[in-house]
């Protein structure tokens, strides 16, 4: 293999490794900006995974999928916002509770929906998209799927609204100071079950692209931490959608280059390559662990005197 | 005559507070009659599975308690951790560190007496278990890493750390099963009763609950830990050592966790695998909760969560439900007292 197309298969994959990380972590964004920690994040990806599986099996239809997903997370994002927001406990706690019950009902009804199988069934991916043909480089690195191109509009779209409408700055103000906010005018709860739902539907859109875009099937291994990463890299992300761009696509380059590496036949045992970004993750924590501080309101829940 | 009632934010009387539980139980049962649907099955006949078919045998009743083992102990890490403010999530990687070392440590002392031995492999897995906490609690006191991500991503590297013991140097020569070797005789934990599973495992687990409440309650450190858990400015104006405690607190709690690694592989398994923990670190979360991040609630609750997976297993086999179902009610159990448990705070008074 030359090192040309070992650097553009790294590129490639560290787009198609990214994009579930892109989503999860945008979704994160919206919840913390608004002031809620959601560690609901890990089961609800896992949710998107199961529910865009079963319902594109079911019609068919790959696009479905992805549609049904987006609309279970946002409930599952206001499931979250009944817990921090309405009844205003712990969000440490009820976050788990929710990847536990959502990890947990993905489960028990992947079994009771598939009973006849064994091995859970495929389905027909979507098909990745290559618009620059036989061109070099941009051909080989271009073979992503929808879901991908599409976050070159959601990147900016999430920018916009959060730091150029009134709806981003009513996000920002109750992640920061709930009280002020109140007393300006804006309805704090309200706001922040719109966030949580957004943030919801994007963190399953997330675990979908696994399920019915890359892989075509489903497992109870698919998302193995990939919302936990996402909790990192909103850390490293400073908290702006452009620093989510790029932590995603480092952290997907890790990923990457770990599944080449591997297929090189370095001689190391290739646990140590699927444990890397986990490890990696924590260093680069470390390094970003001192200088950062997230949405001032994340983990007080807000009362209305 | 018209009665009128109106909420008042008053503390509940006693008799509604030891309601409470109760009510939680009988709307997670309620919210699993919905997902019962789904499946098409009676919720009534798997509620009996669930709760009362366990205790009908004594064999059975005793099941609840070889499966409450590990979730006492780890039920009580995460009550020393929560009630110390400091948010161990990775109670599942501890535990899989102690179940690695007993797993270690239970073939290489089989020269030894039992009562050398089997102390030998609880030290290890206390010492193991404590570290692998010590990595999220010295980013988190040193560098001011949250604690939540690190011991959660923790959880992850020690799998891949027991798939590569046991897909190299563990991998058994002859049949090829990814699993240890088998423990020695002498490291393998006494029966309690005969005729059932019921081990020695068990004591050390009630143990765990008693040192945890004598450190919390007893102890000048454990003073420091619930002034810390409390309020860390308060806490810091009183003059503690907030990075110590939490430091403490943390090492404490992995290692209580990792000791649940040991009962699962010299009280039942003689081996280990990468099926052998049921998520127990994540389910201690849940009995902490339920427990009021007290150590003699969360034994009880711990007991029930036991309770539960040993439901799934007989509704499982009898009704043919995925097994599943057992960690669905455990959340819908934990998201349900989280909300009933505000009502403590609020009364219900008649208005005249």
């Amino acid at each position: 293999m030359n090192l040309e197309s070992f650097i553009l298969g790294v590129i490639a994959s560290s787009l198609r490794v990214a994009t579930p990380l892109i989503y999860g972590t945008l979704g994160e964004l919206f919840c913390e900006r608004a002031g809620v920690l959601n560690l609901g994040i890990e089961g609800t990806m896992f949710m998107g995974a199961f529910s865009g599986f079963a319902i594109a099996y079911f019609t068919g239809s790959a696009e479905l999928g992805i549609l049904g997903a987006l609309l279970i997370g946002a409930l599952s994002g206001l499931l979250m916002g009944f817990f921090s927001v309405k009844l205003g406990v712990n969000q440490h706690v009820s976050g788990l509770g929710i990847t536990l019950l959502l990890t947990g009902l993905s489960l028990f009804l992947s079994r009771v929906v598939f009973p006849e199988f064994r091995v859970l069934p495929s389905i027909e991916n979507i098909p990745p998209w290559n618009p620059f043909g036989k061109l070099p480089w941009l051909g080989q690195i271009f073979q992503q799927y929808w879901l991908t191109y599409l976050l070159i509009l959601i990147l900016p779209f999430v920018w916009l609204l959060l730091f150029r409408t009134n709806f981003g700055l009513n996000i920002r103000a109750v992640g920061e100071n709930p009280e002020a906010a109140d007393g300006a005018g804006v309805n704090v709860y309200q706001t922040r079950y719109f966030a949580l739902a957004i943030g919801g539907s994007l963190m399953a859109v997330g675990g979908a692209f696994l399920s019915v875009a890359q892989l075509g099937a489903f497992s109870p291994g698919i998302i193995a931490g990939r919302g936990w990463v996402c909790i990192a890299l909103i850390i490293f992300a400073n908290w702006r959608p452009l620093g989510v761009l790029w932590g995603g696509l480092l952290f997907g380059g890790v990923f990457a280059l770990e599944l080449r590496l591997q297929t090189i036949g370095l001689k190391l045992p290739y646990e140590t390559f699927l444990a890397l970004p986990y490890i990696v993750t924590i260093i680069a924590l470390a390094f970003a662990g001192r200088r950062v501080t997230g949405p001032a309101a994340v983990l007080k829940p807000y009362k209305r005197e | 005559m018209k009665f009128k009632f109106r909420i008042e934010r008053t503390p509940s009387p006693l008799w509604m507070i030891a309601l409470l539980p109760v009510f939680a139980v009988v709307i997670t049962f309620i919210i699993s009659m919905l997902i019962l649907q789904i499946a098409k099955a009676n919720p009534f006949e798997a509620f009996y599975y669930i709760l009362i078919s366990p205790l009908s045998s004594r064999t059975s009743a005793l099941e609840v308690l070889v499966k409450a083992t590990p979730l006492i102990l780890t039920s009580s890490a995460v009550t020393l951790a929560f009630a110390s403010g400091y948010w161990n999530i990775g109670a599942e990687g501890q535990f899989f560190a102690g179940a690695i070392t007993a797993a270690f440590l239970g073939t290489q002392v089989g020269g030894l007496p039992s009562y050398l031995a089997i102390p030998t492999m609880f030290v290890g897995a206390f010492i193991a278990g404590m570290i692998w906490a010590f990595i999220p609690a010295w980013l988190k006191v040193k560098m001011n890493v949250d604690e939540v991500v690190t011991t959660l991503l923790m959880n992850y590297v020690i799998l891949f750390f027991l798939s590569f013991l046991l897909n190299g140097p563990w991998r058994d020569p002859v049949s090829g099963w990814p699993q240890s070797p088998t423990i020695a005789d002498s490291a393998v934990l006494p029966k309690l009763l005969e005729r059932s599973r019921l081990h020695l495992g068990f004591i050390v687990a009630i143990l765990a609950i008693i040192f945890v409440w004598f450190i919390l309650s007893r102890t000048s450190l454990g003073l420091r830990m619930r002034a810390v858990g409390r309020g860390k400015d308060a806490a810091r104006f009183m003059g503690v050592n907030i990075g110590q405690t939490l430091f403490l607190t943390a090492l404490i709690s992995g290692g209580i966790a990792g000791l649940a690694g040991v009962t699962e592989v010299a009280g039942i398994h003689f081996h280990i695998t990468d099926a052998i923990s049921d998520g127990f670190g994540y389910t201690g979360i849940i009995g902490a909760t339920l427990g009021n991040l007290n150590p003699f609630g969360a034994g009880l609750a711990a007991i029930f969560l036991g309770l539960i997976a040993t439901g799934a297993q007989s509704v499982s086999r009898s009704m043919n439900l995925p097994v599943y179902l057992g960690n669905v009610v455990q959340a819908l159990l934990l998201l349900v007292t989280l909300s009933i448990i505000l009502m403590r705070n609020y009364s219900i008074k008649r208005v005249t």
